[in-house]
């Protein structure tokens, strides 16, 4: 268990700077997610802590111990931070049997014969594959694998778990069953976590606190899970949580326009100053209603519409806009929503992001 | 109007059954999605009607005329079946240029050049790829190899257009974009479509009726709402979407989990062989549950996690584990609370 | 993979540095005198005396039958080569798999010895097959003299149309069948589909085997010479030998062989130029996929005959040749008609336990292709290590000078190492085993580097680190993790060394003295000698010896893959 203090750390690549400056706490025993796009540092940082690459400046502790330190030299090598770690390609070595993966940190630390045994097979069955342990890689599916790796990195009791992008490569299902069970563990066992991530719904569902990364290896924003997805700071990170609907606001004395249209803005009041606006809000934050010549609401068209099962998204054009909605399939049948192609509705809109400027609309899923 | 008709198809490997005494009919211009998990048949049916795999039974006609049948021993080869065709892993050939790949049905049917190049530039226009058409078709994306396969389909202006999973080696991304324009092309020309795919939610985004298929057996034909809100059976309800099961003790005075009893949620009468039976399973979507103050079927929150757009709920009655998922608008319990649990469209199966 | 500690030590400088001085030492020295002995006389470049060479009429005569039997070979090896991998991966024929494996086996034997056996079948007067039609059938002459272009031609095809079967073969079997399946339901019918489909997508395997044919037939000794040397056709190779063992090492010889030494260079870097051109922008991505098997072409009525025509082929090529070797090594005197009398066991019991020359060929054969092959594995792993693991400057001379040999035919490395060793530098190992080591490595480097990159690009850097985040050093970590996972390259590198060395020819027969003839350079001089039956009978050993080796290193190879 342990706290990770990052203090003003800079890395660059052949001249170019990916991180820096860069400083950040993570507290003992939370999990923590760095969120960011493909190629914004963030594996870069994992690196750092975990001792794979130095630091250009600044210094990295782990439970108040410097393991980095750009102004000293000073570098604990990888072996030494007491870490464990686990890798998007599972890294699992494809040699050694399922006890024997798992066992070799133990090895390495000279524990003796009883305890590495008794502790190897704790760790295997804390990730449900007791009775594997004699199995080969090879003969493992994908979520096997990863959860050999996980034991592995899990069994020394190391007092930080570095997780890279661990899920990417399973599929959906596994994945989702995966992120519980790494929450699971996390709290079982009281660990402190550092997951990198781009996916933003693995980030959400599995931290205590996640960073926002920009493609320059800037923190946007840290916080709960709620709070960033709920109260972003600005539209990179309203963009980056989720689909993400823009619709353009004109300020004209009190009245308020949408875009350059004279249709009226109906809806939440903004919260921000200046003419040109932009009210940002999620697919699940469009309320629909059929257009009965009454007035609620904004005035919009259906362009496109997908049953999906369990939810019908549609494509609603307002006021030359296109927004994306998602509307749960048995509330649709409830309430007459089920709408086809071309048909007229009403928007009203539960919650709106207000962003200042006109923020040209694009999803991120 | 049937314009397709699959009877009694059937098709053996060995000793396994494939498929299995299938009767299918499309109608012009309709889409149909074949959608079932890997080795169920869905893709061998295909084959069938493109030609690539003869029949252990039945026939097969396409308008008037008989294309494939086992009791004639008549099977019209795939490359006189005019049919359009666009497989998974693209094949597109990159030795010739994206024009070529589209033209080479039209040349090898010796169509007059000019019409081909017409005939030609129409498809590639069709699926925004005039500008590509010089280009090797190594040089585009995933989505573009595919638009090459659509476009090369289309240009023999076929009447059945063939899709074996087209979109399941496209990145999520582009995947939903495809689907928006295979959607339009076939507004556009009136083709009718036979899928095959493995993915509930693209089957029901782009298809008129499902057939939904489980080891050679058809399982339900329906429209995608029908398929999704009257499941045939317990197959169908647990591989279209989400779901979560109970089994409950049943009894005229109602009903049991665990032990323990717990009032009829509203308006939830299980059939009456179930009672006759004493026991059922209740079945419901994770977003189809609502959490009530009062009533309902009582248990306790295990884990929440917020996801964003939505909130998952794990709550365990009994021991048994109901999955709920409400948007993230609806303020639920906390964890280590207790609530009530309101089936809004329960399903009633057998236990097995 | 490296961390800013290990360097404190400098280890990659260090295994940098060595790598290199083993390269240079064994590879680009020996490379470097024959340009330097072919351009440079009395301490000045000269471009004249190399003219002259080349119009020597003996010297353009063999660069033309080089280019002319390459040629040849080439084209027939080609379509025989396509052919029967068409055969055995698109249609119905009975019993394709192991047809198959059948059609890889001219790749265990000997070219040279199978010229051999063609010799003792076909040659004009003596030739087996020619006397049972001259004196049993009442022919006139022979009915094939194989001391001809199209017999070195015939022979040669039979040895290396496997280079384009299995580059064919393997691209057929790993070609998505999507790609022929759509253009079926484009409207295309087979014959069209094999046309514009099939052939154009495998048009870039077909051409890499046709070159590598190509080289390995212009820089190929043992058939030309065994064939050819009776009728005056020589090739370049064979006029190497020629002028360095009858001219007895005079210089102006030497001048001659370098020159044609260095034709032949740049002949074969033409030919792998234009490969990797033919690789690099030809090769398609096609395979992908949810594959079904390929539709087959039914092949009806031509079912039977073609089946009946491979085994004719493989009886042939294979047995018939192989068979030959055995009962010729087993006769009393060359000659003979096969009776069981004339047939004895004392030829090989002879070789075996009583001839010094054929004893010493054999233990010399084993000793150099056990010592070759350990030497380049293990400087092998390291210096692929360094190439494909390492950041360090530089490293892609070792790449090149690595790879060099492979494009650099035998008897040019065997110069090379003459100009080196013989005294120049102080040290003269002509006329022992040493010489012929030293060739073997920088020849079989190659194979090393490829064998082991191959094997160490497939240990993930993420393998290493998850030891190190594991609590291993670097050093654990290539206990561990590295070493054991690239032990089956390493395994494979030396039997992709020791085998080929064990029947080698072309390199020693250039180096090759009094007590250090291989068995190849054996077989080939008692040939020479006149010596046919006990050369023969060496061949058949030898034979049986390979075919031990191959069968060992298919059960290390599929050992491995099950467990």
């Amino acid at each position: 268990m342990a706290d990770v203090r990052i203090d003003g750390v800079g890395k660059k690549y052949a001249g170019r700077a990916v991180l820096s400056d860069l400083s950040l706490t993570l507290n003992d025993g939370e999990c923590f997610t760095l969120l960011g796009p493909s190629g914004c540092g963030k594996t870069v940082l994992m690196r750092l802590i975990a001792g794979f690459e130095t630091p250009d400046c600044g210094v990295i502790s782990i439970g108040g111990e410097p393991v980095a330190d750009a102004a000293s030299g000073q570098m604990l090598p990888p072996d030494k931070r007491g870490l464990g770690m686990v890798f998007q390609d599972y890294a699992v070595w494809p040699h050694m049997s399922v006890f024997d993966n798992v066992a070799y940190p133990l090895k390495l630390a000279g524990t003796d014969a009883v305890a590495l045994r008794e502790r190897t097979l704790r760790a295997v069955g804390l990730v449900g594959l007791s009775g594997l342990e004699a199995r080969l890689p090879s003969q493992l599916s994908g979520g096997q694998q990863q959860r050999v790796a996980l034991a592995r990195a899990l069994v020394s009791e190391p007092r930080l778990l570095l997780l890279d992008e661990p899920l990417n490569n399973l599929d959906a299902n596994l994945r989702e069953e995966m992120r519980f069970e790494i929450k699971a563990l996390q709290q079982k066992l009281g660990i402190t976590i550092l997951y990198v991530t781009h996916d933003q719904e693995i980030a959400l569902g599995i931290s205590d606190r996640l960073a926002v990364m920009d493609e320059n290896g800037v923190l946007r924003q840290i916080g709960a899970p709620e709070e960033v997805y709920e109260r972003p700071v600005d539209d990179f990170v309203f963009r980056f949580l989720g689909i993400a609907n823009f619709l353009p606001v004109r300020r004209d004395g009190d009245s308020l326009y949408i875009g350059g249209s004279m249709a009226a803005w109906v809806g939440p009041p903004p919260d921000k100053p200046g003419a040109t606006l932009t009210a940002g809000f999620r697919p699940s934050d469009v309320l629909l209603a059929r257009d009965e010549g009454g007035s609620d609401g904004l005035p919009g068209i259906i362009r496109r519409a997908s049953f999906l099962g369990a939810q019908v998204d549609y494509l609603i054009d307002i006021a030359g806009t296109l927004v994306r909605a998602a509307l749960p399939s048995h509330e649709c049948l409830a309430r007459n929503l089920l709408f086809v192609e071309g048909d007229r509705c009403r928007v009203e809109l539960a919650s709106v992001q207000w962003f200042e400027g006109n923020i040209v609309a694009g999803d991120r899923a | 109007m049937a314009y397709i008709e699959l009877n009694q198809v059937t098709k053996r490997f060995g000793e396994v059954v494939a498929v299995n005494q299938l009767d299918l009919s499309i109608a012009q211009g309709e889409c149909v999605a074949m959608l079932g998990p890997s080795g169920c048949g869905k893709t061998t049916t295909l084959r069938m009607v493109a030609g690539f795999e003869d029949l252990d039974d039945g026939e097969i006609r396409v308008g008037d005329k008989l294309i494939s049948s086992k009791r004639e021993k008549y099977y019209l080869p795939p490359e006189q079946r005019n049919f359009g065709m666009v497989f998974q892993a693209f094949a597109v050939w990159p030795h010739l240029s994206v024009f070529e790949n589209v033209a080479f049905p039209l040349r090898v049917r010796k169509l007059p050049k000019a019409e081909i190049v017409a005939r030609t530039e129409e498809a590639l226009k069709h699926t925004n790829l005039l500008t590509a058409a010089a280009g090797s078709p190594d040089d585009l994306s995933g989505g573009g190899k595919q638009r090459v396969a659509l476009a090369r389909a289309l240009a023999i202006r076929p009447d059945v257009m063939l899709l074996d999973e087209p979109l399941s080696s496209l990145d999520p991304h582009f995947r939903e974009e495809m689907r928006f324009e295979i959607k339009d092309l076939q507004r556009r020309f009136g083709f009718s479509i036979l899928y095959v795919t493995h993915d509930q939610s693209e089957a029901m985004a782009l298809s008129d009726r499902i057939l939904v298929m489980r080891s050679g057996l058809v399982q339900q034909v329906g429209t995608p709402l029908e398929v999704y809100g009257s499941p045939a059976n317990r197959f169908v309800f647990e591989f279209i979407g989400l779901s979560c099961f109970l089994q409950a003790g049943l009894s005229p005075a109602g009903m049991s989990i665990d032990g323990v009893a717990h009032p009829w949620p509203a308006g939830v009468v299980p059939p009456d062989e179930l009672v006759a039976a004493g026991s059922g399973l209740l079945a419901a979507r994770p977003t189809e549950i609502d959490f009530v103050s009062e009533r309902g079927v009582r248990g306790e929150v295990v884990r929440k996690a917020y996801l964003g757009e939505t909130i998952d709920y794990r709550v365990m009655v009994g021991q048994a584990e109901v999955r709920v998922q409400k948007t993230r608008r609806v303020a639920g319990p906390a964890v280590g609370e207790f609530c009530g649990l309101d089936f809004l469209r329960p399903h009633w199966y057998p236990v097995d | 993979m490296s961390t800013a500690k290990d360097s404190r030590f400098g280890t990659p400088e260090i295994l940098f540095g060595l790598s290199v001085a083993v390269l240079v030492i064994v590879v680009a020295v020996p490379m470097l005198l024959i340009f330097f002995n072919a351009f440079w006389v009395d301490g000045h470049f000269n471009v004249a005396d190399v003219v002259k060479v080349l119009r020597h009429p003996e010297t353009y005569k063999a660069l033309g039958n080089s280019l002319v039997l390459s040629v040849g070979v080439t084209i027939t090896g080609t379509i025989v080569g396509t052919f029967f991998a068409w055969l055995v991966t698109r249609t119905d024929l009975p019993f394709k798999k192991s047809m198959k494996l059948l059609f890889l086996v001219p790749f265990m034997l000997p070219a040279f010895i199978g010229a051999l056996a063609w010799k003792m079948l076909l040659s004009p007067r003596a030739g087996y097959i020619n006397r049972f039609f001259m004196d049993v059938l009442g022919f006139d002459g022979p009915i094939f003299d194989i001391y001809t272009y199209a017999g070195i031609i015939l022979v040669e095809t039979m040895y290396l149309f496997p280079f384009v079967f299995i580059q064919v073969s393997g691209a057929l079997e790993r070609m998505d069948p999507t790609l022929e399946e759509s253009a079926r339901i484009s409207g295309a019918d087979l014959f069209t589909i094999t046309r514009k489909i099939t052939i154009p997508l495998v048009l870039p395997s077909i051409l890499s085997g046709a070159l590598l044919i190509m080289l390995y037939s212009m820089a190929h000794f043992g058939t030309v010479a065994v064939l050819g040397i009776e009728t005056g056709i020589y090739n370049i190779p064979t006029l190497i030998y020629e002028k360095i063992h009858q001219s007895a090492g005079s210089f102006d010889s030497i001048r001659t062989a370098t020159v044609l030494a260095t034709v032949l260079v740049i002949t074969a870097a033409l030919i792998l130029w234009l490969q990797n051109k033919v690789l690099s922008k030809g090769r398609y991505q096609i395979i992908a996929g949810k594959s079904f098997r390929p539709t087959e072409l039914k092949l009806r009525g031509l079912r039977v005959p073609l089946f009946v025509f491979c085994l004719l082929y493989i009886g042939f090529t294979i047995v018939l040749p192989t068979a030959t070797i055995f009962m010729v090594g087993g006769l009393k005197t060359y000659g003979l008609p096969f009776t069981a009398e004339n047939l004895t066991l004392a030829n090989y019991n002879h070789i075996l336990f009583e001839w010094d020359l054929t004893r010493d060929a054999i233990w010399n054969s084993i000793s150099l292709g056990l010592s070759s092959a350990l030497v380049t594995m293990f400087a092998g792993v390291v210096i692929s290590y360094v190439i494909v693991k390492m950041k360090v400057r530089g490293k892609g001379i070792l790449e090149f000078l690595g790879m060099l040999p492979f494009s650099v035919p035998g008897s040019v490395i065997a110069l090379g190492v003459i100009l080196a060793w013989s005294g120049k530098f102080g040290v003269n190992l002509y006329n022992t085993v040493w010489i012929i080591l030293l060739a073997y490595i920088a020849r079989y480097m190659a194979f090393s580097l490829k064998a082991n990159s191959a094997a160490l690009e497939q240990v993930h850097d993420s393998l290493v680190e998850a030891a190190r985040a594991s609590g291993a050093t670097m050093a654990q970590a290539l206990r561990d993790i590295v070493i054991p996972l690239v032990r089956p390259g390493m395994i494979a590198a030396f039997f992709l060394i020791f085998l080929p060395a064990l029947r080698e020819l072309t390199v020693s027969v250039l180096l090759y003295g009094p007590t250090t003839r291989t068995i190849g350079v054996a077989i080939y001089t008692l040939n020479e000698d006149g010596e046919t039956v006990y050369s023969a009978a060496l061949a058949g050993i030898a034979l049986v010896i390979i075919v031990l080796g191959e069968v060992l290193i298919k059960r290390l190879v599929t050992g491995k893959n099950n467990s």
